[in-house]
């Protein structure tokens, strides 16, 4: 009975501090939006509706939710460790990079989609390894790492969609892989496609690592007592640059996922404009749902829900759709407070003195 | 031609150098704050907007010096007072910077992606006869001294030492712990500021979503390389200055442009940090309660 109550609480406090969280990120958001001379109420039933008001529209949550589910796995695989890696977005970068490489080959139907699908997670790693080195070798710390290499992968993209892989006939675009390449759309007329399941897939599998096998095991005991464990004969370097290398894989399948399974391009803008911040977008995702793989389907969900939303806010309320990116940002902030409910309880017992 | 690259190089040191002065400052009393880059994306952007709204560059420049400190306190009451994740926190404050000016840009100016400074407002400049020279550095040289100063030789240095060491200690000893850490943020939110203002009203001359574009976190990579000296952050402040100007003389030469496309090229502020950092880091040593809340037993 009583570890059943446990249970109950473990689960509810966490969940009770977000939705404070996401509370305070939606207020401030309201007050942007009465500062600027739009409507707050308005906006936010055309947000909600945009995001959650038919099966279209939850086809597109859903679509959106997938790409940031995977980033924010990359940063929690990463926190698990006791690393802050934000290097999703320069992975997702180089694994959307190569998606539109191998995509744009032609390969047999079958073959074609999972090579390009694996040497993007491929080239995401790869794209991880430097940051996880100069930490194990040289202590440098991994946000600064992270980020330099961030920019020198949106030089690159840049410089690849730009030049070598632009579409001849549409230069705004990279060459869009062909058909074979695709993943199937699960709802005619929506961009949903079967990444969906890979995205859910990941998160499932990523749970089932860190919680049920050794290196898991390892990683987590890293993050919690790093002395402990190491003094237990726990490898930190194994555990670094396994975190990073798996977290690599799945920030370039993000990337990838933007390229083979978002309609209807199907290609890498030149300006980097349908796959820049899907990596800080996972940051928020991976906050709000506490690092735990199945929390953050949950708030994958939300953020999916919030960026759809916002485009129909922008079209019914004249608000900018980056208003997200303010609640996004005052919801992690919250996030840092950790006592957040028993200073709302304080304040309430104060009022009521 | 090579005093031209100096002088740009000088000027291209600003903005990393005065948040990692601010930094170094901060970090001496235990914690880190990697929001720098959000800070000088939203005063660039109060800065921009105030100095157009008053046409009045200095208010601009007052305006990115305010937000920048009132951007440190709200890290510090979450992380000192609140004992809040600071790493947490400083994403926040980035991932609020990014939305506030991507938000603002359409819903103030109409544009999506970039906003023009009108010339009116931009700081005026020192003519000497080597070329013209920003206020800005001798401003950052001032402070770079007067942050030494306050670091060595006040007691709200030692207070700030103490505070980052043990704060316990300090504690016992009847120093405000939350207070003086509150100032140690405040005053590096509001050097951070200064350069944002820097980047919109003077050495860009701009506003878009990604003004500072890493140098926020080139700052504190400075700042690591320094060990918590302002002085040795400002040196490597100028070589990280100097290295973006190198790769953007070096795009604008259509010998070397032919041979390397320019992306390469930009890249090379963000490879020398990756290689500084990597030389530098073991070496140091941070105050030994760097990133830990303090909580009263």
């Amino acid at each position: 009975m009583n570890r059943v109550a446990d249970r109950f609480s473990r689960v509810l406090k966490p969940l009770a501090e977000e939705v404070i969280a996401v509370i305070a990120g939606l207020l401030v958001g309201a007050l942007f939006i009465t500062v600027c001379g739009y409507d707050p109420i308005e906006a936010y039933i055309a947000m909600f509706q945009g995001a959650f008001g038919g099966v279209h529209q939850l086809a597109e949550t859903l679509a959106a939710a997938t790409p940031i589910l995977l980033t924010g796995l990359t940063f929690a695989i990463c926190v698990k460790v006791g690393l802050f890696n934000i290097g999703a977005e320069g992975q997702a970068y180089i694994g959307a990079v190569a998606a539109v490489l191998i995509g744009a080959q032609s390969f047999p139907y079958g073959v074609h989609l999972l090579a390009a699908v694996f040497v993007a997670m491929l080239a995401g790693a790869l794209w991880s390894i430097p940051p996880a080195l100069l930490k194990i070798s040289r202590g440098v710390h991994e946000v600064v790492s992270t980020i330099m290499l961030n920019w020198i992968a949106f030089y690159l993209v840049y410089y690849l969609a730009r030049g070598p892989l632009v579409d001849a006939s549409r230069p705004e675009k990279t060459v869009s892989v062909s058909p074979t390449s695709r993943f199937p759309i699960l709802i005619e007329g929506t961009t949903l496609t079967a990444v969906l399941f890979i995205g859910v897939l990941f998160a499932v599998a990523l749970y089932i690592v860190l919680w049920h096998t050794p290196l898991g095991y390892e990683m987590r005991s890293l993050g919690l007592n790093p002395n402990a464990s190491k003094f237990a004969g726990v490898s930190y370097n194994k555990a670094v640059l396994s975190a990073f290398v798996l977290g690599g894989f799945t920030a370039g399948l993000a990337g990838a996922v933007q390229i083979l399974g978002r309609p209807p391009t199907y290609a890498l803008y030149g300006d980097l404009s349908n796959i820049v911040n899907i990596g800080f977008d996972g940051l928020a995702v991976a906050m709000i749902g506490r690092n735990h793989p199945l929390g953050m389907i949950l708030s994958s969900i939300f953020f999916g829900g919030l960026y759809t939303g916002a485009r129909w806010m922008q079209i019914l309320a004249g608000v900018p759709l980056e208003l997200v990116r303010i609640i996004e940002g005052i919801i992690v902030i919250a996030t840092a407070i950790p006592e957040i409910i028993y200073m709302i309880k304080r304040l309430g017992a104060r009022r009521i003195a | 031609m090579i005093i031209a690259i100096l002088l740009s190089g000088l000027h291209a040191m600003i903005p990393i150098g005065l948040a990692a002065i601010g930094e170094t400052f901060n970090e001496k009393g235990g914690m880190f704050n990697i929001g720098l880059e959000g800070i000088l994306l939203i005063s660039g952007f109060t800065g921009a907007l105030i100095a157009e709204v008053f046409r009045n560059w200095a208010l601009g420049i007052l305006a990115g010096l305010i937000s920048g400190a009132a951007m440190g306190f709200i890290f510090a009451v979450i992380c000192a007072y609140w004992k809040g994740d600071q790493m947490i926190a400083g994403i926040g404050i980035n991932l609020f910077a990014l939305g506030l000016v991507s938000f603002s840009l359409p819903a103030v100016w109409g544009t999506w992606g970039y906003h023009a400074v009108p010339k009116l407002v931009n700081v005026p400049k020192i003519h000497t006869p080597i070329g013209s020279l920003s206020i800005f550095v001798p401003i950052t040289i001032v402070l770079c001294a007067l942050t030494h100063y306050l670091l060595h030789k006040t007691s709200l240095g030692l207070m700030l030492k103490a505070v980052g060491e043990n704060p316990e200690a300090a504690d016992v000893a009847g120093v405000n712990v939350y207070l003086v850490r509150l100032i140690g943020a405040v005053y590096g939110g509001a050097l951070c500021g200064l350069g944002g203002a820097y980047l919109s009203l003077d050495y860009l001359g701009f506003v878009t979503k990604t003004l500072p574009g890493g140098r926020g976190f080139i700052a504190l990579a400075c700042v690591v390389f320094s060990g918590l000296e302002p002085g040795l952050s400002l040196v490597a402040g100028l070589l990280f200055g100097f290295c973006e100007t190198l790769g953007l003389w070096a795009a604008s030469l259509p010998a070397i442009k032919k041979l390397i496309p320019y992306q390469f090229l930009y890249m090379i502020p963000y490879i020398a940090t990756l290689i500084v950092t990597a030389i530098a880091v073991k070496r140091r040593r941070f105050p030994a309660s760097m990133g830990i809340p303090y909580r009263r037993e």
